[in-house]
């Protein structure tokens, strides 16, 4: 969190290709972050609470049985056992204390699986902030608990019917309502997407996994990883992990997309992988679009990373080779999803699960730290129905 | 009307000689509730007096559009339409008036800046609105245009600082569009209280033509609009009537706006 400014592109990607109305509010944003985020007082705030309410660090755990079938050191990331079972409470906190500070008394954000959401609740919760939570109604279906979850927490869930009535709307509908009141509203993105200075914001925010699991790791193995490997939807969790490797040369980056039905197929959630130059929610970036440049459905069994487009620093970290993104299908998710329960005693969420998936096919035979970004509760009803 | 040779000339002339208290703009979504019924439309409008037509292309994602034009471009993608379909639409309309496109970026970058601004000056368009594209976001974009001698319109919000809005006075081209109020495009009860502010703000920078747009319905607001601008944009009241009464209603509702504009005084 020291460079002095917050960038708008990474390369040719990222902008803020949004109404004209909300340029001062993102020009705002900017300057509050580039001011916050080298405020002693705003960072030792934000540390105690991420310490004491979220439970941070959280553990760097050498997963035996995991390392003995792939013949590695298997090292997770665990914040799957931070509050709220998941690393976007993170960057909620975050910007949530962001949001007081510049003076915005009510918060909007958007959510797909509803762990953002709950993020997001959670943290208003805390610092007394009014909360709206934009929902897709085949979302709110489909993730009643957290549905349920976010009411107890204060928060209003707004549904939205537009489209697919799923995360892409639910953002969309944000954005509109950002752009009607952003006088006095502050607008939580989940991931590292969106306008400038979102993605950044986010990384930063997130960027304590990669530099906590950098230090662990070191302190327990006296070395860097061999791999580092992560799930990428918008890519919040990969991109809070990666960056704090970049800079090590020796060490392998991958970010594992959902691949859904098959990268072959119309069905699947792997932009990076397959998808062309696109806008989608204000930025440039990698984004799933027909060939008249309409923004077409993704699809994953994953909720949290059902979504077309992708972080535009993940854009640019694909076109200069430092990170390698694959795809993996829903099938072997599932799999590694029940496989890792019984090896591992965790039950992961059905994102990291794709991570592991990758992670037991193909093995390094090093060092590999993995993101486990979250816990697999939630998912149950998903899996177990299918 | 004379004969203007490019986009940007015909714009010129269409703010010139409208003869009324201010040029008057409907907007229509392409391909809504078809291609074929959008055109009918758009003809209706020009019949009923309309100086120059807002031609929206659909997007799956719109994300300065309210409910009623965002449903329109829903209904006019689940339909069929593409951008080269609404291109033709423009192509019968701009026979008429100078037609202008409003088009998300995405669709523009899909096919490339260059050949977008081709295919669209050969459908006889006059310029575009990209209405998530800012001016500092725009540089590609007005080169191609330009190129074409159609107009890059820019958007003005009552947000906009002054010194933004002389930065974005200076690159436009055809018209400033002032944007009423702070919110997405849709109808509300009364106009919004800083629109002559922000008029104010860009005359001051600008020697285009400024039009007002978002949130304007009725025939007592584009008076009230006439008094301080050149031009009133309505969409989605034209847009609601597309789709309950297709172009009989368009030209009903567009020709008491034109009322309402009267004569010069």
């Amino acid at each position: 969190m020291s460079a002095p400014t917050v960038e708008r592109r990474f390369g040719p990607y990222g902008g803020r290709y949004v109404p004209e109305t909300l340029i001062p509010a993102l020009d705002e944003l900017e300057r509050g972050w580039v001011a916050a985020r080298t405020d002693p007082a705003f960072l030792d705030e934000l540390g105690a609470l991420l310490r004491d309410f979220v439970g941070r660090p959280s553990p760097l755990y050498l997963a035996g049985r995991l390392s003995e079938l792939t013949g590695a050191e298997v090292y997770l990331k665990r914040e799957d056992l931070i509050h709220t079972g998941a690393h976007k409470i993170n960057n909620a906190v975050g910007q949530a204390l962001l949001a007081r500070r510049m003076g915005k008394r009510r918060v909007i954000a958007e959510t797909g699986a509803g762990q953002h959401g709950v993020a997001t609740a959670t943290a208003c919760a805390l610092l007394g902030l009014e909360c709206l939570v934009y929902m897709g109604t085949e979302d709110m279906r489909r993730q009643r608990p957290n549905v349920d979850r976010m009411k107890l927490l204060g928060a209003e869930v707004s549904p939205v019917e537009a489209g697919a009535r799923t995360l892409k709307e639910a953002v969309s509908a944000a954005i509109r309502d950002w752009v009607a009141n952003a006088d006095n509203t502050h607008y939580v993105i989940g991931s590292a997407v969106g306008p400038a200075p979102y993605p950044a914001l986010v990384r930063d925010l997130q960027r304590v996994i990669g530099d906590e699991a950098r230090a662990q790791l070191l302190e327990a193995a006296g070395e860097l990883p061999g791999r580092v490997i992560a799930c990428v939807g918008g890519g919040s969790n990969a991109i809070g992990t990666f960056s704090a490797f970049l800079d090590d040369a020796e060490v392998e980056l991958i970010g594992v997309e959902a691949a859904g039905e098959g990268l072959s197929t119309p069905r699947h959630s792997a932009p990076l992988t397959t998808g062309a130059r696109g806008i989608l929610h204000g930025a440039l970036s990698a984004v799933l679009q027909d060939e008249e440049g309409q923004i077409v459905e993704a699809h994953s069994v994953s909720a949290g990373l059902d979504y077309p487009g992708s972080g535009p620093e993940h854009a640019q970290l694909r076109d200069s080779g430092r990170v390698r993104y694959v795809g993996v299908p829903d099938e072997a998710a599932l799999a590694a999803f029940r496989r890792v329960s019984k090896l591992e005693g965790i039950i992961p969420a059905l994102e990291p699960a794709h991570a592991l998936a990758w992670l037991m096919a193909n093995h390094g035979g090093g060092i590999d730290l993995l993101t486990l970004s979250g816990r697999g509760d939630k998912d149950l009803a998903e899996v177990l129905g299918t | 009307m004379s004969v203007a040779t490019n986009g940007v000339g015909r714009i010129a002339a269409a703010f010139e000689g409208h003869g009324k208290r201010a040029a008057l703009m409907p907007y229509l979504m392409g391909g809504f509730p078809d291609l074929d019924g959008s055109a009918l439309a758009g003809e209706a409008a020009v019949d009923a007096g309309a100086d120059l037509i807002e031609l929206g292309v659909p997007f799956s994602d719109p994300l300065a559009d309210g409910p009623v034009i965002h449903a329109a471009g829903t209904a006019a993608l689940a339909a069929g339409a593409t951008p080269h379909g609404v291109l033709r639409v423009c192509e019968r309309l701009s026979a008429r008036v100078p037609v202008v496109l409003m088009v998300y970026a995405n669709l523009v970058l899909a096919s490339g800046a260059e050949a977008f601004a081709l295919r669209a000056a050969s459908a006889g368009a006059a310029g575009l609105i990209v209405p998530d594209l800012p001016y500092d976001e725009g540089d590609e974009l007005r080169g191609a245009f330009d190129a074409e001698g159609l107009a890059l319109v820019p958007l003005v919000a009552p947000t906009t600082a002054a010194d933004r809005t002389s930065e974005i006075a200076a690159l436009a081209r055809g018209f400033v569009y002032a944007v009423s109020l702070a919110g997405t495009t849709g109808e509300r009860d009364n106009l919004a209280p800083g629109v002559a502010d922000t008029v104010e703000r860009i005359r001051a920078a600008a020697g285009l033509p400024v039009a007002v747009g978002f949130g304007i319905s009725s025939g007592q607001q584009v008076r009230a609009v006439a008094e301080v601008a050149d031009g009133v944009i309505v969409g989605s009241r034209i847009v609601r009537a597309a789709g309950d009464g297709g172009p009989d209603e368009v030209r009903r509702v567009v020709s008491e706006l034109a009322q309402a504009l009267g004569d010069r005084w």
